[in-house]
């Protein structure tokens, strides 16, 4: 047990995963559901690391894609917030089960 | 002038809680709001206006005046412990040796990993993860839950750190716990006032949650442990910055530029849906 394999952070990698999808699936809140969002981009990112770590020799790959996973996970973040914003204008609400309009 | 006294500042204040109640009940109505929506959003406007009226709580900074040196001091230590990280961290040695390597390929200067230290540190790294992980799903208040996310975004970083990727934990704290977080937070005090305050799914719900999670998290250990990766004997040595800079800019470079572009649309749209309506 002393030596750290890939194994390890993988599973690191898998229960945060499967929190983050446990918070998208039980949150009403829209920010709630966010921050789920949030977790499972993270545990992708211990993912693609441990991989490039362990065994991607000397690419670099794992890191850059993790790097484009960040971008991207802010950009989603500023958006999904306007977004946020604009549903508590309308609905005066940020419960996702009120957010019904579109229901035909 | 409204403010010459306190009873006109109360009539001029009150003269306009009036009419943002009235033109709020217009508003919705002319949205197709029902007139029970309206009249609960009216009742959180008001209540809103009314918090607005209290004196603000600030002898908190006046009481403590180190406290306030100490909030402008943060993150000028967090910048000088981020770049010592990034200088002095595992894995940084081999700047020097890319650089003069002159090719896209970090060089082999050092092996971190193995030992019983790294070890205790991945368990405790990696401890703190999982435990405020679960502290994410299981918090019912949403600061509370931004808060748990906190913790979990800094344990992530310095699970990076650990696997040698210094660049990125810096990456990460900076984003991800400096932007992204502060982000989310601010959309949570710009929505947490309303009518409607009770978010607690039904257990039946949790129930089905927690067995789909519970078992795709199974599967996937599992998975894991059932498979044998190649190459797994060699150990890589870190990566420098620059190694990574130079790939960035030459393998990577349309996905660099298209990045770019996707960032400044997004700045503008994040705009745009967050204007305020005339």
């Amino acid at each position: 047990m002393a030596t750290i394999s890939l194994n390890h952070y993988l599973i690191v990698g898998a229960v945060l995963f499967c929190t983050g999808l446990f918070t998208m699936m039980t949150k009403r809140n829209a920010i709630g559901i966010l921050i789920g969002v949030e977790l499972v981009l993270n545990s992708v990112n211990v993912n693609l690391i441990a991989f490039d770590r362990y065994l991607g020799p000397n690419r670099m790959d794992g890191q850059l894609m993790a790097l484009f996973v960040i971008v991207l996970a802010a950009a989603e973040a500023a958006l999904a917030v306007g977004i946020c914003i604009n549903l508590y204008k309308n609905v005066a609400t940020v419960d996702v089960d009120r957010a019904t309009s579109l229901r035909g | 002038m409204p403010y010459a006294n306190d009873v006109n500042n109360d009539l001029f204040l009150n003269r306009m809680i009036f009419n943002a109640m009235a033109n709020s009940t217009h508003r919705t109505r002319a949205e197709g709001l029902g007139l029970r929506d309206a009249a609960l959003i009216r009742c959180a406007q008001t209540f809103d206006h009314s918090r607005r009226l209290k004196p603000a709580a600030q002898g908190r900074a006046k009481i403590f005046p180190a406290l306030d040196c100490l909030r402008w001091l943060n993150p000028v230590v967090g910048l000088v412990c981020l770049a010592v990280l990034v200088v002095w961290g595992p894995g940084a040695s081999s700047v020097a040796a890319a650089d003069t390597l002159a090719s896209d390929v970090a060089g082999v200067t050092q092996a971190v990993p193995g030992g019983v230290l790294e070890a205790l540190l991945f368990y405790l790294v990696a401890g703190t993860t999982v435990i405020s992980s679960l502290g994410v799903c299981i918090a019912k208040n949403i600061v509370r839950m931004a808060v748990w996310l906190f913790v979990a975004l800094g344990s992530v970083a310095l699970l990076y750190l650990l696997l040698a990727a210094n660049f990125l934990g810096a990456i990460q704290l900076l984003v991800y716990s400096g932007g992204t977080l502060v982000l989310l937070i601010f959309g949570i005090m710009l929505t947490s006032k309303s009518p409607w305050v009770r978010f607690e799914p039904h257990r039946l719900e949790l129930l089905g949650a927690a067995v789909i999670c519970g078992a795709l998290l199974v599967g996937l250990c599992a998975a894991l442990t059932g498979t044998t990766w190649h190459g797994m004997e060699e150990v890589m040595p870190g990566t420098s910055v620059a190694a990574l800079g130079r790939r960035l800019l030459t393998v990577y470079l349309v996905p660099f530029e298209v990045a770019g572009v996707l960032l400044m649309i997004v700045m503008v749209g994040a705009a745009h849906l967050a204007r305020q309506e005339k």
